[in-house]
């Protein structure tokens, strides 16, 4: 009975992984799409406050970022106070007027009025360098401000 | 001259080359938080006459720099802030807003139009305490509004606006402008900062 003759007994099949490359290849695809790089490198600590009533930032490129936070642990030689960074590098707060001017002509004349500034401030931080912060953007007219959190509840947090 | 068949390429190590690079992206990702609270600072120029608001009309909330909160002369707890920034805007005091749910207590605020809420804070105020704060204020604004809009228009605030910035939606944006503006007629964000 040569018909129904009995397979050769290999125990169990290999696998076939040949579509485990494109499986990989679209998780990679993904990854690379959604990436975002960072457009500075930090240079201090930056945890954020959390908060519920937000609304999103759309427009990326109309956003200028603000950090402020104490320097982080390869940093430390600049003291543990909440320090303004601003692009690449630690600034002070009479900087930032200078630093508002240089983002905006950097932009087209007509998308100008439309800049909103985000304050990305650790949540330590006191208000007493947000509020100077403030009043530098108060000067340069830069008057859209966004205080970047995290969303979620605040209570029951610290 | 003899013809040679193309090697095939193994293709073995591809699945190797493509995980080194998933797990290259996998670390760097960092998912960019992009959203906060929006807020619009006073102009510069000051103008030299001096409005005159009573002080009925004001609610101010002090924060202190151990991040304590005082609300009307009261210390109060921060879960407790919206509910009586809520009762202070809808109190209309002078009956002019036929809309209010308030109790029309007399030595509270008029109406919602001149109502104002007046946050300060110290120096040594810590920001998360700030953004709290804040965020309760906003809070109470936006549940009054959505409250407004439920009973004008039956459906919530935050949808309107939504409804208003998507590009699909079906409806007239021209109508639904209007109605947002009526809402924020309603009841105007009056947050003011003292330096």
């Amino acid at each position: 009975m040569s018909k129904f003759k009995k397979k050769k007994d290999g125990g169990v099949p290999a696998v076939n992984t040949a579509a485990l490359p494109d499986i990989v290849f679209m998780l990679l695809f993904f990854f690379m799409v959604a990436t975002v790089m960072r457009q500075n490198t930090l240079m201090i600590e930056n945890n954020l406050p959390f908060a519920d009533q937000v609304e999103k930032l759309d427009k990326k490129d109309l956003v200028m970022y603000i950090y402020a936070g104490k320097p982080s642990q390869n940093y430390k030689q600049f003291g543990t106070e909440a320090k303004i960074q601003l692009n690449d590098k630690f600034a002070d707060v009479n900087e930032i007027a200078a630093f508002i001017s240089a983002e905006r002509a950097s932009k087209r004349e007509e998308l100008v009025p439309f800049l909103t500034t985000a304050l990305k401030v650790d949540k330590d931080a006191n208000m007493g360098l947000i509020g100077d912060i403030k009043q530098e953007l108060r000067k340069v007219n830069a008057l859209k401000i966004n205080y970047t959190t995290k969303k979620g509840s605040v209570f029951g947090r610290d | 001259m003899a013809k040679r068949a193309s090697p095939e390429v193994n293709a073995g190590s591809m699945a190797d080359i493509a995980f080194l690079l998933l797990i290259f992206f996998l670390v760097t990702t960092t998912i960019e938080t992009d959203s906060g609270i929006n807020r619009k600072l006073p102009p510069m120029e000051e103008s030299d006459e001096d409005v005159i608001i009573k002080q009925k009309n004001i609610f101010t909330v002090l924060l202190n720099g151990k991040d304590q909160l005082l609300v009307e002369d009261e210390i109060m707890e921060l879960k407790d802030l919206r509910q009586a920034a809520k009762e202070f805007l809808d109190n209309g005091g002078d009956g002019s807003c036929d809309y209010c749910a308030g109790t029309k207590d007399p030595a509270s605020s008029d109406n919602p139009d001149k109502a104002i809420i007046s946050l300060k804070n110290e120096r040594e105020t810590t920001y998360k305490t700030y953004i709290a704060v804040q965020n309760e204020l906003v809070a109470a604004y936006s549940e009054l509004r959505d409250k407004r809009a439920q009973s004008l228009y039956g459906k919530p605030f935050k949808e309107m606006e939504a409804n208003y910035n998507d590009v699909n939606w079906p409806g007239n944006k021209e109508k639904l402008k209007e109605q947002i503006e009526q809402i924020k007629l309603d009841y105007p964000q009056k947050l003011s900062e003292v330096q």
